[in-house]
């Protein structure tokens, strides 16, 4: 089952490693993206830090670490073609995952009907 | 009700809408910044087949001598722009700046002798002060009237001849810059060999009523496709063209800028026509002794994109900025990104490296030559 935040992320946990991507709804706000800067594999992330970098053919964004964790895997598919987002957002253009701290802190995030409800 | 109910439209809004144009305000319009396609395709499509912008925002103004005589409409102008209006030819367009007492850009604009009056087309955002600053300046030459019932539409690319020519076989006999009077889908069009992307292309002024019709029967090429503001920014950006409000304002002069060509050498030190428009002192002094600054382009090393306001570094300083970027963005047809900006002067020679710093690190740069890509103008 997949979990959403407000900053239009989306996480699927396996045990105790999130998977976690950007929505299809933020990939029809940001319009193509161009690149994209991923964090270091074995970097510790607190909820709430700037965790990726993507720019789009309008602007740059950043993208938060939705929970605490450690970075396990990023996916070099999208740095090396960044377009693949925009192509696959809630599949295969994962972002990174992350072995959480406590895995009990996904159930605090959002279903899928409560972010459907958010972006109206 | 959308958010984009007290914005203004075009001609075009409703066709833009229909088309899937996604719709923001700009310049106090709705317009499109991409349809479907997105920007990256629409990009593509431009620079290998030819693509359809409304740029009917932008201000249309005549510039009517009172003495019939367009000789003195071009010298009245003249008085405002340092270009020679005067040897422009009927049937040719030029680009020119509006500057103030300070040397400043208050605009740039296109000037066109259309045989017994002068058609300027000038930036959206700017159009009530460009004719209130005419009005303030020509009106004992000039009648100043604003084309508000005219739509603009480009059509820019590879196969905008023969899309265009498709409607009326004599546009495939104008030059670069050339502007004529051209019937389309019945209506009195004027057609100008020009644009915004580096490509070969036309802009069209047409009457608001037969506009749509117009856009939908260029839009009946299977070569022509629409394009959004989005696209219309990275090409211009890769042509190496000014975006008035980025990369030139009133706090840069022409010769800052960069934009030496736009004053002929009649307007110079020494021509018959010298200095005589405002802010002539600074700008002639510039052009002989150099400015302190000058816009150039920037390419990043790698793959990160330096936007607008990002500060430019020697890489031997991180303290004090030598320059900063103004229009940045990824160019599609290069597939990296592409920048410029303005570096002060002994940087402003390629390839001279310096550091952007985005987001609080340190990426490598180089002064490069604009443009980035081949413009590919039809000159002969």
């Amino acid at each position: 089952m997949r979990k959403y935040t407000e900053d239009h992320e989306w996480i699927r946990l396996d045990g105790d490693i999130a998977t976690i991507g950007i929505t299809d709804h933020a990939v029809e706000q940001l319009g193509d993206i161009v690149f994209v800067e991923l964090p270091a594999v074995g970097a510790a992330l607190v909820k709430g830090q700037v965790a990726a970098t993507l720019e789009s053919v309008k602007a740059a964004s950043d993208v938060y670490a939705p929970l605490n964790g450690e970075v396990v895997e990023v996916n070099e598919a999208i740095v090396a073609e960044p377009i693949k987002i925009n192509q696959d957002p809630q599949s295969g253009g994962w972002f990174y995952k992350l072995r959480l701290s406590n895995p009990a802190d996904v159930d605090a995030l959002m279903d899928e009907s409560a972010y459907r409800n958010l972006i109206g | 009700m959308t958010a984009t109910a007290a914005l203004l439209s075009t001609p075009l809004t409703a066709l833009n809408i229909q088309l899937g144009g996604k719709m923001v305000p700009f310049a106090g319009y709705a317009m499109p910044v991409q349809f479907a396609d997105g920007v990256l395709k629409e990009h593509l499509h431009t620079r290998e087949a030819a693509g359809l912008f409304d740029v009917s925002h932008m201000g249309q103004i005549i510039l009517r001598p009172k003495s019939r005589r367009v000789e003195d409409a071009a010298l009245a102008l003249e008085r405002l722009v340092p270009a020679d209006v005067l040897g422009l030819k009927p049937g040719r367009q030029r680009y020119g700046i509006f500057t103030n007492q300070k040397g400043g850009i208050l605009d740039d604009l296109m000037i066109a002798n259309r045989g017994d009056h002068l058609f300027l087309v000038v930036n959206a955002a700017c159009k009530a002060q460009d004719v209130a600053h005419l009005r303030a300046h020509l009106s004992d030459d000039c009648e100043i009237i604003e084309l508000t019932d005219r739509a603009l539409i480009a059509l820019q690319g590879p196969d905008a001849e023969v899309a265009l020519a498709a409607l009326a076989p004599e546009v495939a006999g104008m030059k670069f810059m050339d502007v004529a009077d051209v019937t389309l889908v019945g209506a009195a069009c004027v057609v100008a060999r020009a644009g915004y992307t580096g490509e070969d292309g036309f802009e069209i002024s047409v009457p608001a009523g037969r506009a749509e019709a117009l856009a939908k029967a260029l839009l009946g090429h299977p070569r022509v496709r629409p394009i959004g503001l989005g696209a219309r920014d990275s090409l211009r950006l890769e042509s190496g063209l000014c975006l008035y409000g980025n990369d030139i304002d009133i706090g840069t002069t022409p010769i800052e800028a960069s934009l030496e060509w736009a004053i002929q050498r009649v307007r110079c030190e020494g021509g018959i026509r010298e200095a005589g428009f405002p802010g002539a002192w600074t700008i002639l002094h510039q052009l002989k002794s150099g400015a302190p600054r000058r816009r150039v382009g920037i390419l990043p090393a790698g793959r990160t994109p330096v936007r607008e306001g990002t500060p430019l570094f020697t890489p031997d300083d991180n303290r004090n900025p030598v320059g900063e970027i103004t229009s940045g963005g990824f160019g599609p047809t290069l597939s990296a990104p592409v920048a410029m900006g303005y570096v002060l002067a002994e940087y402003s020679k390629p390839p001279t490296e310096l550091i952007a710093e985005v987001r609080g690190k340190s990426y490598p740069v180089k002064v490069a030559p604009l443009p980035f890509i081949t413009q590919r103008y039809k000159r002969k």
